[in-house]
């Protein structure tokens, strides 16, 4: 969230100005990685989440001639453990990488240019406010949206959707171990099923509002966003 | 009844033979899954043990548990209360009444006090000081509460006794309360289901008395050797659900072919119960193979888990009636709508500064 420091344009011989464009290497390459193995793991948890729910119109013919629905939950499975897999080692990369991999994980409420910058967000996106202001990291608008949207219904989801497979496994099994504790909560499943379907509607509305908010930074606020989350680069196409 | 004799003593006497005897105990201890030394505990256990003492009560119900109680065929319910358990106290079935039958609880208590059973129909209603229930006089809940104090452990017989079942369905006028939030100080064994299968009733009854101590549990406080499985794990339909076969109406191909019912709202997914393996009236059948979907009747607040004829369960935000799906459209609909106008003020505004020429945010060409 540092805001960014303006450095001078460079002349060169024939007197035409190469305009300074200052970059920061902000998304470092295992966060990248993580980011799109995420996104592909939950659009397919997401569609075959749905199906699992509303299944495809009944097939005919021998029972054993098919594997229809114990496909669709065996790729939604396999894609649930990778985004947990993925989430855990994201935790871990919030550890040992750079501060701008903490961002996710937290919400600074305590500080108050913190609230100064959710205030002038605000105002931004309701055309309130002329010029935007640039940060390294996610703007603290964008900051609570990821804390509140994905990083805590992420969690949610992989705890749930961990619960709801121990089912299939039995009381004896690890998940059941670990994530049993669920139907302590909320002891009829069914009520978990509702939780789990709920939650994928808010990743749902997550995406089109990220999707919607990294376009229109990228275009509005003058520097990279989408690329940055290939090259890892952010750049700023001019100042404020 | 002469309650220091053992179970070996009356069926000795009954006329039954030393070998039925240990037939009984394999068979018996078989099919609770006890492994090769179980029959010889049980054996070992129904010659030396005291038969229990066993005190039923009757709260907020339907009595649909002790009609299915009545109907268990292995073991029979008369091996059961005439032999196994020494069933000294319960309304329904005894022969005593009034005040001949209320002293029977003030003897029970003195007598075998921390030795008896307490096994629970129904639940205490708590609204109103517990008026809407009133046994011998006095709230049920005074009743439970009394004999409580004194008991090994009580099992909760049914949907009402272990979760609340229709009576604390929405919005519960009666405040109509599970056992284990009321009595908090003594084991309870949940034995769910609305009614539970006869079998399952006896099978647990047959465990206490023959080992003196409750069966294992799972985090609900269930007995895991009949609730540790779904109907959906051991379902004979399950086939048709992983090959996506499925039940689309009532009166279709798949519904003629035995098709799976999850589409018609079959809660066989998320029910703990062991009908589809024990299944009812002596193993004849049960809902799922008469065509019928599971209705969870075992599994708490089954009735605000509804429809029971939709996989999806409706939700009430607001007062409306929406399930999951409903209610995520609209709200990611909403937003999706809600950015696309956001875009388009986003547009004009950009066209419209760079028009007029003005320089403040505006980037440079």
């Amino acid at each position: 969230m540092t805001e960014l420091t303006q450095i001078g344009d460079i002349s060169d011989s024939h007197g035409a100005t190469a305009i300074a464009r200052p970059t920061v290497y902000v998304y470092e390459a295992p966060v990248r990685l993580w980011h799109w193995v995420n996104a592909a793991a939950i659009l397919v948890l997401i569609v075959t989440g749905y199906l699992i729910a509303s299944p495809l119109p009944s097939l005919s013919g021998e029972a054993s001639a098919h594997f229809q629905m114990g496909y669709i939950r065996f790729i939604h499975f396999t894609a649930g453990q990778i985004m947990a897999i993925g989430f855990l080692f994201r935790v871990y990369w919030g550890f040992v990488g750079n501060t701008h991999a903490r961002q996710i994980f937290h919400v600074p409420v305590w500080r108050r240019s913190f609230w100064r910058g959710v205030l002038h967000e605000i105002r931004w996106y309701s055309f309130l406010e002329k010029s935007p202001k640039q940060y390294v990291g996610h703007n603290p608008l964008a900051q609570t949206a990821m804390f509140f949207l994905y990083t805590l219904t992420a969690l949610f989801m992989i705890v749930t959707g961990f619960a709801l497979y121990s089912e299939g496994e039995g009381a004896a099994s690890w998940q059941h171990a670990l994530f049993g504790w669920v139907f302590s909560i909320w002891p009829n499943s069914q009520e978990v099923h509702t939780l789990h379907h709920l939650g994928m509607w808010v990743l749902v509305t997550f995406i089109v509002v990220h999707i919607y908010a990294a376009i229109r930074e990228d275009i509005m606020s003058r520097q990279s966003i989408i690329s940055s989350m290939i090259s890892g680069e952010r750049q700023f196409r001019d100042g404020d | 009844m002469a309650a220091t004799e053992t179970f070996y003593d009356v069926i000795r006497r009954q006329g039954v033979t030393r070998r039925s005897f240990v037939k009984f105990c394999s068979l018996t201890a078989a099919s609770m899954g006890l492994g090769a030394t179980g029959a010889v505990d049980m054996a070992q256990a129904l010659e030396t043990n005291e038969r229990v003492p066993v005190i039923w009560m009757h709260g907020l119900e339907c009595t649909c548990c002790s009609e299915s109680f009545i109907r268990s065929a292995h073991p029979l319910v008369k091996d059961v209360v005439l032999s196994m358990i020494s069933l000294d106290y319960d309304d329904t079935l005894m022969a005593a009444a009034g005040h001949q039958a209320e002293a029977i609880l003030e003897e029970t208590k003195a007598k075998y006090k921390g030795k008896y059973i307490l096994a629970v129909e129904g639940n205490p209603p708590l609204n109103e000081g517990g008026m809407f229930c009133i046994d011998g006089g006095k709230p049920f809940v005074e009743k439970l509460k009394w004999m409580a104090e004194d008991a090994m452990a009580i099992i909760a017989w049914g949907a009402c006794a272990s979760w609340g079942c229709v009576q604390a369905a929405k919005p519960n006028p009666t405040q109509a309360t599970p056992i284990d939030k009321v009595i908090t100080n003594k084991p309870i064994i949940k034995v769910p289901g609305c009614p539970p299968i006869a079998e399952v009733m006896t099978g647990v009854v047959t465990f206490i008395t023959t080992f003196g101590r409750l069966p294992e549990l799972d985090r609900q406080g269930r007995p895991k050797m009949f609730y540790s499985q779904r109907i959906h794990d051991k379902c004979y339909r399950r086939p048709h659900f992983d090959a996506g076969q499925f039940v689309e109406e009532w009166d279709d191909e798949g519904a003629r072919k035995g098709y799976c019912l999850y589409k018609m709202g079959c809660k066989g997914p998320t029910t703990y119960n062991a009908c589809s393996t024990v299944r009812w009236n002596n193993g004849v059948s049960f809902p799922i193979q008469s065509g019928h979907g599971c209705i969870g009747c075992s599994e708490d607040g089954f009735w605000d888990k509804g429809p029971f004829y939709e996989r999806l369960s409706n939700i009430h935000p607001f007062g409306v009636e929406a399930n999951a799906d409903k209610i995520g459209f609209a709200v990611a609909g909403t937003v999706g709508v809600a950015v696309a106008a956001h875009a388009g003020i986003t547009a004009v505004k950009r066209i419209t500064t760079k028009g007029s020429g003005s320089t403040d945010g505006g980037p440079p060409a």
